[in-house]
């Protein structure tokens, strides 16, 4: 993927409507520098960046999560140190490394 | 002390809290989130700056008078946020909370566990920027966020205008509004939805407001597909003349209306019976919510009723908790919220009618499109599986044979859709088609935290 962090915000699924108050978050996502802001869910950083959460086990199509509220689990996504969380109901905290494709993840381990 | 646990923390959790305490008991209150309010009522994190009271309309002054009774509440119950339940086994519920597992045991349940968007498989409905129609409402209350920056609603339900409402005053760029269900249908409902006749209006003015706003509605409209590669780039319908039209659009908002979320339920105990109205399994209870031993359900959870069904509901299952335990209850209270709830319950039914479920298009799905999101199953498979030699009629043996329903999501979301395509292919009506039975965990969890200690 390119190193191109200015242009990935264009890309980005989600549009941010409302402004949010708090401290600035550094966060990676497959190796890429992002900001976001205190209270700020993974699944929103992850959208807000780019069109993936997931990339899905069987033939890699990308997902992006569907019911958004901890029911349809289509979220899950990889850390750094292995863990895997539910991004809709997961805050971001600072210096959090986040990978959407799992076998890039387990490379990266 | 004997142990009053309520599962879910929206307003019937909260109304039934409010009444055991005002009965001297302080119940455990376990809540999936981390705010308190439920999906409808949900609060916005304080850092950021939404306008709630424009995004609630009418219903800011409930939604602020939920608030502050929990606020009320909150030194008198034992409040456990950010608590997944995902088991319940000889009355004790099983839970993960920050990754940590942990147990509650119960001597009386009540479960309020709300609803989630009953959606129809569609091709396409896997790509990113297709999500529930609740869920592009959760994202905006909860995160501050739109989920696309040119959006088409599809589907059914008063949500739908509703939620195209809140987006269009959050600045959302709205390509259309497009509603399955032909004006026929609302018009043969009009008898049950006049059983709330503010409700009822409140959906009129709704569609209104879009009108006004310039953002164009369809009637009657069949959904053909969502197309795009590696993310949605327009949808594909035929509208209520038959004209084939394709809307460009980055976002699609999607459902057919709610269903109770019954898993935990169901591992707790209660029995299930076919509703024909709403075509689905719901669980069987009394008028006050009593579902089986020390048992009671409330609200959305056990049948769709809207907010202050489920307040009342709420109210209801914790009196007959109080009555059950023989401590006392303002007997004469239960009239009238019976009355209110059996009215509000009702009304759904009628919407249940008017915003009709999709049978038609189970039946014209085309093979290749994705039926179980978890498991990547196609309806193509499942509908094999059926026409194969002494191939199964029945939906957890579809589930065995092509593991449809048997992934993350525990069939929440392709349940109700394979109950149609199994009655379908097979010929049978619906009931005959079974429910797909659950098993804990109903949500993934860690390893360890199947392994917890004994309490």
């Amino acid at each position: 993927m390119p190193n191109e962090p200015k242009q990935k915000v264009h890309q980005g699924q989600f549009v941010r409507a409302v402004s949010r108050q708090g401290a600035t978050l550094r966060l990676t996502i497959d190796g890429e520098m992002v900001e976001a802001v205190e209270g700020d869910s993974l699944l929103a950083v992850l959208l807000l960046n780019g069109r993936a959460v997931r990339h899905l086990e069987f033939g890699g199509a990308p997902r992006a999560g569907f019911c958004l509220m901890g029911a349809c689990q289509d979220c899950w996504i990889a850390l750094g140190d292995g863990e895997r969380v539910r991004a809709c109901t997961t805050p971001a905290a600072h210096g959090m490394v986040i990978w959407t494709d799992l076998q890039k993840a387990q490379a990266h381990a | 002390m004997r142990n009053v646990v309520i599962v879910g923390g929206g307003p019937a959790g909260i109304r039934a809290a409010s009444v055991l305490v005002g009965a001297g008991l302080k119940p455990i209150l376990v809540n999936e989130t981390r705010q308190a309010g439920g999906q409808g009522y949900r609060a916005p994190a304080k850092s950021l700056a939404l306008d709630i009271k424009s995004l609630m309309g009418s219903e800011a002054g409930k939604y602020q008078r939920l608030h502050s009774l929990f606020a009320s509440l909150q030194e008198q119950i034992d409040y456990r946020p950010g608590t997944l339940v995902w088991g319940v086994h000889d009355k004790v519920l099983h839970t993960s909370c920050d990754g940590v597992a942990g147990t509650i045991p119960y001597d009386a349940l009540i479960l309020a566990t709300g609803a989630t968007d009953r959606t129809m498989p569609l091709p396409g409905w896997t790509l990113p920027g297709v999500f529930t129609l609740g869920g592009a409402q959760v994202i905006l209350k909860d995160q501050g966020c739109l989920i696309g920056s040119r959006i088409v609603f599809l589907g059914s339900s008063p949500l739908l205008f509703l939620a195209a409402l809140q987006y269009h005053k959050s600045g959302a760029s709205i390509a259309a509004v497009v509603d399955t269900t032909p004006l026929s249908a609302k018009r043969a409902a009009l008898r049950d939805l006049a059983a709330s006749p503010r409700t009822l209006a409140r959906g009129v003015m709704y569609r209104a407001a879009l009108h006004m706003a310039g953002i164009a509605v369809i009637d009657g409209a069949t959904p053909r597909g969502i197309d795009g590669k590696t993310h949605v780039e327009g949808v594909r319908i035929t509208d209520g003349r038959g004209r084939e039209r394709r809307i460009s659009c980055n976002a699609v908002a999607y459902g057919y209306g709610l269903k109770p979320e019954t898993q935990l339920a169901e591992l707790a105990g209660a029995r299930f019976q076919f509703d024909p109205d709403f075509r689905l399994w719901l669980p069987e209870m009394d008028a006050d919510g009593r579902a089986g031993d020390n048992l009671y359900l409330a609200g959305d959870g056990s049948r769709i009723g809207g907010a202050d069904a489920a307040e009342a509901s709420g109210a209801l299952a914790a009196h007959a908790l109080l009555a059950d335990m023989g401590l006392p209850h303002p007997a004469s209270e239960l009239e009238p919220l019976r009355r209110e709830v059996e009215r509000l319950r009702r009304f759904q039914r009628g919407l249940a009618k008017a915003f009709a479920w999709p049978v038609a298009q189970a039946a014209a799905l085309p093979d290749e499109t994705i039926a179980c999101r978890c498991e990547a199953v196609t309806v193509g498979e499942i509908r094999a599986a059926l026409h194969a030699p002494l191939g199964p009629r029945e939906v957890n043996r579809v589930k065995a044979i092509t593991r449809c329903g048997m992934g993350r999501c525990q069939g929440r979301f392709c349940g109700p859709a394979l109950q149609e395509i199994v009655a379908e292919a097979c010929g049978t009506p619906i009931a005959d088609a079974g429910r797909l039975r659950m098993q804990a965990p109903v949500k993934p969890i860690p390893l360890h935290a199947a392994a917890e200690m004994e309490p």
